[in-house]
């Protein structure tokens, strides 16, 4: 069995493969500038990258069952919007509630366009993605939402030494982690993930499934949302634009399969930290601000790469399996997908 | 009384009746074997005791009160397991995982966690049942099939079994997994579990079972206690057809001229092993085998879809690339035995997937613009030809035809590059007997053309009517050759059925 041995190995490899990514933007930012070291600068990561983070706790579940949501950009900003023009007022944990609603909202509209009508998740996602947007524009004129006081200065909020940011997204991971390892419903969805037909078989209420998934999504970005206005200040129109694909890089680059099944939330909060610290680096050695949008494809490119590498090897593993005998007698012993 | 007992089973697809009343019962802790060829209705049967299918007619009872499930979570939730070929399990979970997932039990009352230590233990007992020596906490990616296997028996043990169907279990294990296999249904026949055991490997039943079914096309011709049966009585009951009017005559004699195939000792180590055959101008050769035997494969290492470590395969003479393309530039066609998924397009019109491979050919010269007129007058002379019963083949999708006549479609686009060598892999799966009659008379057709003709198939008459020689393929190498004179259907059946060599451990 040395090809199995060799192909276990190059899976390692890949699995390792944007860690060894990490350690060499570290190497390479520092040796650039010396400010980037410092702890300061690594705790402005961590916060910065909290946004993106928690969105992808949530992008997280959709992609273990298989799916895909494209909204959550969009979800960020039309509820931040729906906050700001509505209920400007609100104590600060109302409208973090809030914002979690509608995002939920969102999330359960995406649902039952996948679960009822059978629209593939990518379309209805990329739909939904345009109508939140459009629906943000129309609601906030197109114009800077200002949000009060209390909201913006939760950037400035410490418990215990700990920035407001990293406590929510503490939260969120540790919640988020707990469902996927100890509850049916955890266990349940990488199941789906797996093989839904076969999840159907088993008797699993894979729609139900599906269903959650879309609105803890939709949650998660609402919140996600809610951290990033405390961090920016104000809601312009392009709030938030093109988030969704830092989120799902962060969730892949985690090791989270984009074909389903496979990852887990913690690989998600590196992925967040790994593109922010490349942005972060950019900024502080004063890279072109036009290689920005380069560097975050190139990664995202490689992320997406090392997934369907892993994909392709691990079906080859499964698929067919030729088992040599002591004796050196072998069989073909790929289970035939067919009944005589 | 009986556990199960079924009386007049019906079933047809689309017109075509597969089940003809089959009455069967089983006894607590007893093993029930049933064999029959492909397509004799073993499946059909075992999955309208599993829940899978709907009997047309006929009733059950289960432990004397009336069993009808609706769906395979009816059938194991009665107790019936159903063990299929292709296991239902999920590799991404772990083995305690996956035996608890539509229940699992809480460790708090009305809070959602898994009470990770009560599955641990109780997957612990189901395990030490089945004599699996591994953890509850392994992922099911890492078990071999016959571990595999062994979870599922598990799995059917905690849903408080009380008849367990095996579909052909062995066909994926080494022989060491499969006396596990056997020592654990003794021991299950002991707890007074039913079992209903379908095999190909004869040997294997006699010596599980204690009564036999035999099925011939959809009804039972056979059923007796396993120490009054013998293989060869087995086989003759499988396979005891009349021949006549299933298959058109022949006149072409092959042609003593060299060989249009050859293939010089072919080998891919686990798939096939040292193969050489020839195939002459006019001549049909036929490949028999059962599932896994390598005859599929060595059909995909010849159109070069599949690698090959060593040997030569060559055409007229001259050897053949190992890229489909240039295989098929050499002029072999390949039908695929999945015709749905291989061998069509299926949204696409009959005219366009007619014209696929032959397309090239009908661009202008230097130009490389196609020639509508002479494509379309082409491709309706080859619907013609075939015989397709088809409404307008220029807007009708393939999809909308029955089996057959996707099958005539497939066959008449490979025609349309009048192959030397055609590679026919399962030709009339799932096509109905009229249909079929036309597409052997195609393939003779072919063949008198000058063709020289491959064919691939587990129904072993087909074979006999269609082909002048059979090789017959057993665990990746030729067990055997017949000619026109020594075709013997229990022979060939018995050559096929070989058992593997096992080298003590």
């Amino acid at each position: 069995m040395k090809k199995g041995v060799k192909a276990h190995g190059i899976l390692v490899a890949l699995r390792l493969l944007p860690y060894a990514v990490f350690v060499v933007v570290l190497v390479t930012f520092a040796s650039l500038s010396s400010r980037f070291l410092q702890v300061q600068n690594f705790l402005n990561i961590l916060v910065q990258a909290a946004p993106v983070a928690i969105a992808g706790i949530g992008m997280t579940f959709v992609l273990l069952t298989g799916g895909i949501d494209l909204s959550v950009g969009a979800v960020m900003y039309l509820s931040a919007c729906i906050l700001g023009v509505f209920f400007k007022s609100v104590a600060w944990p109302v409208g973090l509630l809030l914002m979690m609603a509608c995002g939920s909202v969102w999330g359960a509209l995406n649902a039952v366009f996948i679960t009822r009508l059978r629209v593939v998740p990518f379309i209805v996602t990329l739909a939904t993605l345009f109508i939140a947007r459009g629906a943000a524009l129309y609601l906030s004129n197109t114009k800077m939402i200002f949000l009060p006081k209390e909201v913006t200065g939760l950037n400035r909020l410490y418990w215990f030494g700990i920035p407001f940011a990293i406590w929510t997204l503490a939260v969120v991971l540790a919640v988020a982690w707990v469902i996927l390892r100890e509850t049916p419903f955890g266990r349940q969805i990488y199941a789906v993930g797996a093989d839904p037909v076969a999840a159907e078989k088993a008797g699993l209420k894979v729609g139900r499934i599906l269903f959650l998934v879309y609105c803890i999504s939709g949650a998660c970005a609402g919140m996600g949302g809610f951290v990033s206005i405390t961090q920016v200040g104000a809601v312009s129109p392009s709030f938030a634009l093109e988030r969704e694909f830092a989120v799902i890089a962060a969730a892949v680059l985690g090791g989270t399969s984009l074909f389903g099944g496979r990852g887990g939330v913690g690989g998600t909060i590196f992925g967040a930290i790994l593109i922010q610290t490349v942005n972060n680096g950019l900024v502080i050695i004063n890279a072109n601000p036009y290689i920005y949008p380069l560097v975050t494809a190139a990664i995202i490119f490689l992320a997406v790469l090392v997934d369907s590498l892993r994909e392709r090897i691990l079906k080859r593993l499964q698929a067919r399996q030729i088992r040599v005998e002591e004796g050196g007698d072998a069989r073909l012993a790929s289970a035939p997908a067919r009944l005589p | 009384m009986a556990l199960l007992e079924a009386k007049g089973l019906t079933k047809s697809f689309y017109g075509v009746t597969v089940l003809h009343g089959v009455d069967l019962a089983i006894e607590p802790g007893e093993v029930l074997g049933l064999v029959g060829e492909n397509g004799s209705g073993k499946s059909t049967s075992m999955n309208i005791l599993g829940g899978v299918l709907q009997p047309d007619g006929g009733s059950m009872t289960l432990g004397g009160v009336p069993y009808a499930p609706r769906d395979p979570r009816d059938a194991s939730r009665a107790g019936i397991s159903f063990i299929h070929q292709e296991l239902n399990l999920f590799p991404n979970l772990t083995v305690e995982e996956n035996l608890y997932l539509d229940g699992f039990p809480f460790r708090f009352p009305f809070l959602p966690f898994i009470d990770r230590r009560r599955i641990r233990q109780r997957t612990k007992a189901l395990l030490a049942e089945v004599d699996l020596p591994a953890s509850p906490a392994t992922p099911v990616s890492s078990l071999s099939p016959g571990e595999r296997q062994m979870v599922e028996i598990a799995k059917a043990l905690s849903g408080q079994a009380r008849l367990i169907i095996f579909d052909e279990p062995t066909t994926s294990l080494t022989s060491r997994e499969i006396e596990r296999l056997f020592a654990l249904i003794s021991k299950l026949r002991a707890r007074r579990i039913g079992m209903i055991y379908i095999s190909h490997i004869l040997h294997d039943v006699l010596r599980l079972c204690d009564h036999v079914l035999v099925l011939r096309d959809g009804a039972l011709v056979g059923s007796d206690r396993a120490a009054n049966m013998t293989p060869e009585r087995m086989v003759t009951l499988m396979v005891g057809r009349t021949m006549e009017q299933m298959f058109p005559p022949r006149f072409e004699k092959p042609s003593a001229t060299p060989p249009v195939l050859e293939l010089r000792s072919v080998s891919q180590p686990g798939v096939v092993k040292n193969i050489s055959l020839v195939v002459h101008r006019s001549e049909v050769v036929g490949v028999a085998g059962l599932l896994g035997s390598g005859r599929t494969e060595l059909a995909r290492i010849i159109f070069g879809l599949a690698p090959r470590q060593t040997g030569t395969i060559l055409v007229e003479g001259r050897e053949l690339a190992r890229s489909p393309r240039e295989v098929m530039q050499a002029g072999v066609a390949f039908l695929t035995e999945d015709r749905r998924l291989e061998g069509t397009l299926g949204s696409a019109s009959i005219a366009h997937n007619l014209a696929l491979p032959a397309v090239e050919s009908y661009a202008g010269t230097g130009t490389g613009v196609l020639d509508s007129a002479r494509l379309h007058a082409a491709v309706s002379g080859m619907a013609r030809s075939v015989q397709l019963k088809a409404s307008d083949i220029e807007r009708q999708p393939i999809n909308a035809l029955s089996g057959g006549n996707q099958q005539k479609v497939v066959l008449g686009k490979w025609l349309m590059r009048s192959p030397k060598v055609l590679i026919l892999d399962e030709p009339t799966r799932g096509i109905d007997v009229g249909a079929k009659y036309e597409i052997y008379r195609i393939i003779n057709d072919l063949a008198a053309q000058g063709a020289a003709i491959l064919v691939i198939s587990s129904e072993i008459e087909e074979l006999i009517g269609l082909s002048d020689r059979i090789l017959v393929m057993c665990h990746g190498e030729f067990s055997a050759e017949f000619n026109k004179a020594t075709f013997d259907p229990e022979e060939i059946l018995r050559a096929a059925m070989k058992k593997p060599v096992h080298s003590s451990p």
